[in-house]
């Protein structure tokens, strides 16, 4: 299912393919194991076998903070998401008041933008199809 | 193969600090280099006999070129390496190795900053990750945030407890004349300030501050000609394990872990032994963290520990006995400033804050986001 395309250039690529809408990962053929931030080689091995998988985007609160800026900018909160596949990324959650994201709330990941940068913006599970 | 650290085979014969607080015209260069002479004026001296340098400066990457060129100097080693704040903490580790070696003769670590008065905020030196960057996070304030989350979330760890860091740090900056900040606080002050990045408020953070500070290495033969009261390098590691919070295996357990399990090792001693701590307090969360680390207290009991004034003034266990970054002095990367504490403790120079009879100290830096973690242990002629 992967494909071993524009792999020279993961960053490049990984940043096209989001602001395409698509959340990518990373595996490697040889262990199976899943990479992010993209690189061009799986850390520790150094094996360069590494294939775009699409993202389940599914994932769990890892930690998470509230940012307060000056009003009228409202509330955000800033989190780390441990992904069904093994791997963590920051994101924001949305879709409910910052002060009530929780650390493991089930979320899943939506392809957004914030200020017109497309960025991973994850939402509570139960209404990610809402 | 064996760590064969050169235990106690060199010594801190001088420190020195110059501008903390605010030293508003003065380049950063300038700074440092203030600090640099009057800490090798105390031991007799001059740039001239320095042949080993160690600088870092808040924004120039060539700071050990630049700092070589004032001085007028023609180092044998020049070292301006930047793991961040804890640089530091690596510059005594590799000076005690060089000097051992023979490679100099003469060790100067410096550093200086004018982050406050120039710009006003901290010196931003981090790059940003396009994986991190679109979430607007506040560097570096966010990433301990999210440990801070963390801690509570596993162990119970209260906003009463961090406060009690910031209030411990607080009183011993009110012994120290040379802390920036020594107005009283409380709590309940802590708890209803300004959220910065939630759970950590602006009480949780460590001032932005300008400062400067230096300090002398030899071989412990010519540290004792030197000076009155050498304080002797027992040992020193460094650990990594990430650059982005995103990335750190484990947002509650740091790479301090490593770095001060092999510096004990080096020096032959066990946390119990330590009697003066400096810990890197950049937000309220890195004391806990440390103390769980480097061996005080059992990992997650970070909250419990501090409570009750145990590392305040007076308390079981002196921590950050110049008031820390907290309320001392941040220019940008406080290690320095936590080795400088420490040998002061051990030279018995600390002033109303001096701790009777210390003869073994700890100064443990942080750099990044709870990235590198550099521990550093110190002792007296006694320990030798």
């Amino acid at each position: 299912m992967g494909t071993p395309t524009d792999i020279l250039t993961p960053e490049r690529s990984w940043l096209e393919a989001l602001a395409q809408g698509r959340f990518l990962l990373q595996r490697s053929a040889s262990s199976g194991q899943f990479v992010f931030p993209p690189r061009v080689a799986e850390p520790r091995s150094g094996a360069t076998d590494l294939q775009w998988v699409e993202a389940s985007g599914a994932g769990v609160v890892h930690a998470v903070t509230v940012i307060s800026p000056k009003p009228p900018a409202a509330p955000y909160t800033v989190a780390l998401i441990d992904l069904a596949e093994g791997v963590r990324v920051m994101g924001r959650v949305e879709g409910l008041p910052p002060d009530q994201v929780a650390i493991g709330l089930p979320v899943q990941a939506r392809v957004g933008q914030i200020e017109g940068v497309p960025a991973l913006l994850f939402h509570p599970r139960e209404a990610a199809h809402a | 193969m064996r760590d064969a650290f050169p235990r106690a085979a060199t010594a801190i014969v001088s420190t020195a600090t110059y501008g903390i607080g605010e030293a508003p015209g003065q380049t950063s260069m300038e700074l440092a280099v203030r600090a640099s002479v009057s800490a090798l004026a105390r031991v007799g001296l001059k740039p001239a006999d320095v042949d080993g340098l160690f600088v870092c400066l808040p924004t120039d990457f060539f700071s050990g070129l630049g700092l070589a060129e004032y001085l007028g100097i023609h180092p044998r080693l020049t070292n301006n390496n930047r793991v961040g704040g804890s640089a530091f903490q690596t510059y005594v580790l590799w000076a005690a190795l060089a000097l051992a070696a023979g490679q100099c003769d003469v060790a100067l670590i410096t550093y200086g900053s004018n982050q406050r008065t120039a710009s006003g905020k901290l010196v931003r030196s981090l790059l940003p990750s396009p994986f991190e960057a679109p979430y607007q996070a506040l560097v570096p304030a966010s990433a301990y945030a999210l440990a801070a989350s963390r801690h509570m979330h596993e162990f119970g760890t209260t906003r009463a407890q961090l406060a009690q860091v910031a209030v411990a740090a607080r009183q011993w900056a009110q012994l120290n004349p040379e802390a920036f900040v020594r107005e009283t606080l409380s709590v309940e002050q802590c708890l209803s300030a300004r959220m910065l990045s939630s759970p950590l408020s602006v009480r949780d953070s460590c001032l932005v501050t300008d400062g400067a500070a230096a300090l002398v290495m030899t071989r412990g033969d010519r540290a004792r000609d030197l000076c009155l009261h050498p304080v002797y390098v027992l040992g020193a590691a460094e650990a990594t394990h990430h650059r982005m919070i995103s990335a750190a295996p484990d947002l509650t357990t740091t790479a301090a872990v490593e770095s001060g399990a092999r510096a004990y090792a080096q020096a032959g001693i066990t946390a119990a032994d330590v009697d003066v701590v400096q810990l890197y307090d950049a937000f309220t969360i890195n004391t806990l963290l440390f103390l769980e680390d480097l061996g005080f207290c059992p990992k997650g009991e970070g909250g419990r520990f501090v409570e009750g004034g145990r590392i305040a003034p007076g308390g079981a266990l002196p921590v950050n006995t110049n008031g820390g970054g907290l309320s001392c002095v941040h220019p940008g990367m406080y290690g320095l400033f936590a080795l400088v504490e420490a040998a002061r403790q051990l030279a018995g120079e600390a002033g109303e804050r001096q701790i009777a009879g210390a003869e073994i100290a700890l100064a443990h830096g942080n750099g990044g986001e709870l990235s590198s973690q550099a521990t550093v242990v110190l002792g007296s002629a006694s320990t030798v």
